[in-house]
């Protein structure tokens, strides 16, 4: 502890991680990442194809079981619990009620035979909302919150573009309140003008519901926008971490250096 | 030395080089041993060539780059936090409540009306949209920015437009610690008084204030002390 410590600040982090290892066979997914997150922070992050951002994040949010390394989540109720430590249905109870997954593919991310409302509602169901009404207009709301008309409602998601399915998506992951969300490439695979759009409607989001966020982008850009913090990855390791202005301004890394002095300007 | 009583920002024994990794690791001194002191209800504007790091002094300050050497100690609610040692959080922590920066040029962000850029402070800060986005009106008058632009995106505002933005952000909520990165530079005689009324106004309220302008008029106007740095250190 430093001398900065003297007015203290939040006391403990959401999600604490430590020595986060994935080893596929002898080929390094991840290593020994550590991150804190803190009550209403975003980290972003970036790296190229390969660099392991995505191998990571399906480890924090239990798509994958890590090799080695520890990771701990503060719950609502102020418990802290060990992820890999949880019985089964423990894990998939905490994803539910207090954890969201936005993945770059929204075909991943949403069940297609259901209509767009029916995504959001069956989420309501999943923590135990039981009245169709209530269910239905919280539905219609959240799609009034990511710019999806609601006489939509009882479409089915293939009915709608890319940008559409991608706001759906995050209005399914976001009706029940969660304290963590996770994003992989957001933004990817959508055209420029409907990325402005999303990007705006997530930053938004994260400010007005006050969650933690972690997001995956190998767009600087994007990181600049959304994230507090980044963490700079290559070859399933961290190699730079700090506040987003100072990495994407300042960076003291040298392949940190090469990806931003790498950006087209416009 | 400055009276520990109204000191707000301590920089010492600073230093600043940036290490360009892919050029060879070639290393680019800024300065370094800097010491310079601003105390509350001082306007100190940096004086010095083109190149002499006095936009890199402010980033530094504002926890935008990082540095080699030394302190930068800023009053945060009553105690002195080393914002060259603080963690990205507090850093963050330092922006909302302490320390305000207006550099030259404003980020915009798509779809984000102007009026709205400027509101963020104050809403960062917990203030409701109705009372912060009244403020930011008052601001955006004050700096003569026709009313028919405050809904809009500023994208395509000319550079005067989106400086006077930038500005009326900077001065929404009112800092203890204020940089001010060349604010008045595409600025017209009238926006410039407008400016100078706000520096010295937010002096007044007892702020400290570190800045850089090149338009004499200005400078002569708003420095209570010129503070000179030398020229780039050889390598």
């Amino acid at each position: 502890m430093s001398a900065l410590s003297a007015t203290p600040i939040d006391d403990l982090p959401v999600l604490s991680v430590r020595g986060l290892t994935k080893l596929y066979g002898t080929r390094v997914g991840c290593r020994d990442v550590d991150i804190e997150l803190w009550p209403g922070e975003v980290l972003g992050v970036v790296g190229e194809s390969g660099s392991g951002k995505t191998t990571l994040l399906d480890c924090l949010s239990a798509r994958l079981t890590p090799s080695a390394g520890t990771i701990h989540y503060q719950r609502r109720d102020g418990r802290v619990v060990e992820l890999f430590e949880l019985s089964e249905p423990a894990r998939r109870t905490l994803l539910r009620t207090e954890w969201g997954v936005v993945r770059q593919n929204p075909r991943d991310g949403l069940r297609l035979d259901v209509s767009a409302g029916a995504n959001v509602g069956e989420r309501l169901m999943a923590i135990g909302a039981r009245h169709y009404g209530d269910i239905r207009r919280e539905a219609v709301s959240w799609l009034g919150k990511v710019e999806i008309d609601g006489d939509r409602v009882d479409d089915r998601p293939t009915a709608f573009s890319g940008g559409m399915q991608q706001r759906l998506q995050i209005a399914r992951n976001l009706v029940t309140n969660p304290r963590l969300v996770f994003m992989d490439e957001p933004t990817g695979g959508l055209d420029v003008s409907v990325q402005a759009r999303l990007l705006d409607l997530i930053r938004g989001l994260v400010a007005n519901l006050g969650l933690s966020a972690i997001i995956v982008t190998h767009d600087l850009a994007v990181a600049r926008l959304l994230a507090h913090r980044l963490m700079v990855m290559r070859g399933g390791v961290v190699v730079e971490t700090g506040l987003t202005d100072q990495v994407l301004d300042d960076p003291q890394h040298a392949y940190t250096q090469l990806l931003v002095s790498s950006i087209l300007q416009v | 030395m400055t009276d520990p009583e109204t000191l707000v920002l301590r920089v010492s024994q600073l230093a600043k080089s940036f290490v360009l990794h892919n050029q060879g690791g070639v290393i680019l001194p800024v300065f370094r041993d800097l010491d310079l002191d601003v105390a509350a209800g001082e306007c100190v504007v940096l004086d010095g060539a083109s190149g002499v790091g006095k936009s890199t002094l402010l980033r530094a300050i504002h926890g935008n780059y990082k540095t080699a050497a030394g302190q930068i100690l800023l009053r945060h609610r009553g105690s002195m936090v080393d914002v060259a040692a603080a963690e990205p959080r507090r850093i963050l922590e330092l922006r909302r409540w302490t320390l305000g920066y207006v550099s030259q040029f404003l980020r915009v962000i798509p779809r984000i009306a102007a009026i709205d850029i400027v509101a963020e402070p104050m809403q960062l800060r917990g203030l409701d949209a109705a009372t912060s986005l009244r403020r930011a009106a008052d601001l955006l008058a004050r700096l003569n920015l026709p009313e028919r632009l405050w809904r809009l995106p500023p994208a395509t505002f000319s550079g005067g437009e989106q400086q006077r933005i930038n500005l009326a952000r900077g001065f929404a909520v009112e800092y203890p610690m204020m940089l001010l990165d060349e604010p008045t530079a595409a600025l017209d005689g009238a926006n410039r008084a407008a400016v100078v009324d706000l520096i010295e106004e937010t002096r007044a309220r007892g702020a400290a204030i570190l800045g850089i302008f090149h338009d004499r008029e200005t400078r002569e106007k708003v420095a209570t002390r010129l503070f000179t740095m030398e020229g780039r250190l050889a390598a």
